[in-house]
């Protein structure tokens, strides 16, 4: 062996056990994915457009990611989200179905009362990007990214399977799937939601933070056009949005406190309803229920490291928020592209891309941005969540003043639209 | 070396493990070093694509090209080559380095030839190489033109050289010897002398007079808000690179 004494000596101490230092070129795949909803089919899509081979391990069969009707969820699409769903090739087939939301209106109402005169009101006509975001449901955004991943080869889909263990060496990762089967990588990326198994069984732990409110989630059909306005209500006991849906359909977000919610979520749909009706009025006429019903407890949930050992955590995984300014997907996916791209470049520069020379990378860029989202919705939740009359007044005249300073409606005006901060590449429509 | 491998004990290896782990740590001794390794790499790795005409999105875009690499440390250069696909030599004046880069690149899975030796010596035992990767290390030596010849002689016709190293003007004085080694700590005081610091024009000089072909010339710049490097076509006041060809 031509190489000297040290790397000799080093080879033979893992050489009576050779699946613990496999060679590079020996792996099975790149990078292995724990996770099958939009970000890990997301990073999975992004990832084999860098040139990577992915497995994709997810827990669900197929035929649920693929399931046709509606069932009442969907999602608001920031603009730079749509970037990178353009940039994966997903967009094209998910357009027809999505509704651009066209202006965001901000109001402090206490139910039952007219709402604040004070409001803020966001117009996409205020900025040259076109619509702030687009309301997508979720069935819509399953079915063409996992049709998606199925047309690319790079990625092998492991559908109704879950990972047992993982293993991390040297030169790489390895995982034990339910039914037996072993995998191994270069590196192993957690997007297996706010309970992340990879994150747990690498040892990273998740700071927590309840907030006693639970979200209740459905959509409606109802009598007038909706114009493509996004409405967000702030009353005493949490948040309530109307998001404009393809048709005349929204969806609908409200919070409660969690012992409130669980009464309201066990009527039956007509008395639903009529808990929900005199939340925002008749402007939209009679009512409807669509779908089925949901409720989300609403906390914070911060893995404490966004990576380890030849392990990264997107979406959830690395922070599960609260779904107040309905950015949790959004997050996800600016996870998604700063990964995709931190790789992707290391990649291409010949580096380890499991290596803690290339993950802190990754976690530098996603930590700032992801402290200051969770604080900010925590901030916000708790300014906007409760019937102090200084607060309110406060509050009122808060939003009163950046409606009335055009530059600071249109700063956030492109918040919303997820255009602020260092974005990666994906999302500002270009390949990395 | 046979004779060294029966001798070297558990303890030694341990040593050199714990040395590399120094090396690769990205928040250790070696911090300024990685902190510029994505931007020399970004400069090394499209100028060889572009030299030899690889495609960085291939598998293994560099397989088949035979590359030197320099005062090669812990291998943070020679990896990241030896992963690309090339055949790759590391060689480095510093005794200590070489067992260090082994066992690292042994933990990487990949093979790399690392010697305890001298471009001088390599290029009298008639060594040839595509490409010569000459970082960091001009400064250090005593007879900048011997050196950089030798380099020369190991490349074969066609052959890329790629060289770095400090400009010397006030502004590298107070960033590199005032600001990197006695304020902030980054490098030993001592690491460098600025009288040894190259102006570009000089390093061009020296390159042709060592019969090269200088094609390109770039500035690293240290960006000091986001904490990273990035590569300038008109700032080459501190650190800076070229690359040269052999005709």
């Amino acid at each position: 062996m031509p190489s000297g004494f040290a790397g000799t000596v080093a080879a033979a101490q893992r050489m009576d056990n050779p699946a613990r230092a496999p060679i590079l070129r020996g792996m099975d795949t790149d990078i292995i994915i724990v996770g099958g909803s939009l970000n890990g089919t997301g990073l999975a899509l992004a990832l084999a457009q860098g040139g990577f081979r992915v497995a994709m391990i997810d827990a669900l069969p197929k035929a649920t990611r693929k399931a046709k009707t509606f069932d009442g969820r969907s999602y608001a699409l920031a603009l730079a989200s749509k970037r990178l769903l353009e940039a994966v090739g997903v967009w094209e087939t998910v357009a027809p179905d999505a509704q651009p939301m066209l202006e965001i209106k901000v109001t402090d109402g206490r139910a039952g009362e007219a709402p604040s005169p004070l409001m803020m009101h966001f117009d996409h006509a205020e900025i040259e990007e076109g619509p702030m975001g687009f309301m997508v449901e979720d069935r819509n955004l399953r079915r063409a990214f996992l049709d998606a991943v199925e047309a690319e080869p790079k990625i092998t889909h492991l559908a109704k399977e879950t990972v047992v263990a993982q293993e991390v060496s040297d030169t790489g990762v390895s995982v034990t799937l339910a039914s037996g089967k072993t995998l191994t990588a270069t590196l192993l990326v957690g997007a297996d939601g706010r309970r992340s198994g990879t994150a747990e069984r690498a040892g990273i732990k998740r700071n927590v933070t309840e907030y006693g409110q639970t979200a209740l989630v459905c959509a409606i059909k109802h009598e007038k056009p909706h114009g493509g306005v996004a409405h967000q209500y702030f009353m005493p006991p949490g948040p309530l949005a109307i998001l404009p849906l393809t048709g005349d359909r929204s969806s609908i977000v409200w919070s409660e406190t969690s012992a409130r919610a669980a009464e309201i979520n066990a009527l039956d749909d007509d008395s639903y309803l009529d808990v929900l009706r005199p939340r925002f009025g008749n402007f939209l006429g009679e009512i409807s229920l669509t779908g089925d019903r949901y409720t989300y407890p609403l906390n914070l949930t911060t893995a404490q490291s966004f990576i380890a050992d030849r392990i990264a955590l997107v979406g959830d995984a690395a922070q599960g928020m609260h779904p107040i300014a309905g950015q949790g997907l959004n997050a996800g996916l600016r996870d998604v592209a700063a990964l995709a791209e931190v790789l992707t470049l290391a990649r291409r520069r010949g580096q380890d891309i499991g290596s803690p020379i290339t993950l802190e990378e990754y976690q530098r860029w996603r930590r700032f941005d992801r402290t200051m989202l969770g604080l900010a919705t925590d901030t916000f939740n708790r300014l906007f969540s409760n019937d102090n009359t200084v607060l309110r007044i406060g509050r009122d005249l808060g939003m009163g003043l950046i409606n009335a300073v055009p530059r600071l409606r249109r700063s956030f005006i492109r918040e919303a639209a997820g255009l602020t901060g260092d974005l990666p590449k994906l999302l500002q429509g270009k390949r990395v | 070396m046979t004779q060294m491998q029966n001798t070297v004990d558990a303890s030694e290896v341990a040593k050199f493990e714990a040395m590399a782990a120094e090396w690769w740590d990205p928040n250790g001794k070696f911090k300024p070093l990685h902190m510029l390794n994505p931007c020399r790499l970004d400069y090394i790795t499209s100028q060889i694509a572009v030299e030899f005409d690889r495609d960085l999105d291939d598998e293994a875009p560099f397989a088949g090209l035979r590359i030197l690499d320099i005062g090669c440390g812990g291998g943070l250069l020679s990896e990241p080559m030896a992963r690309l696909g090339a055949t790759v030599v590391g060689a480095d004046a510093a005794e200590g380095n070489i067992p260090v880069a082994k066992v690292h690149a042994v933990q990487s899975g990949l093979e790399i030839d690392y010697r305890h030796t001298t471009a001088e010596a390599l290029a009298e035992a008639g060594e040839q190489f595509d490409v010569v990767l000459n970082m960091e290390v001009v400064e250090h030596v005593a007879d900048p033109l011997a050196y950089v010849t030798a380099c020369q002689m190991l490349l074969k016709p066609g052959g890329l050289h790629l060289c770095s190293t400090l400009n010397r003007n006030p502004k590298s004085f107070m960033v590199a010897i005032i600001g990197a080694e006695h304020v902030m700590r980054w490098l030993p005081k001592g690491t460098h002398e600025w009288s040894k610091f190259i102006t570009p024009d000089e390093l061009f000089d020296l390159l042709t007079k060592a019969g090269l072909d200088p094609v390109d010339r770039k500035g690293f710049v240290f960006n000091p808000v986001g904490w990273t490097w990035s590569l300038s076509d008109r700032d080459l006041s501190v650190n800076y690179v070229t690359a040269s060809v052999k005709p």
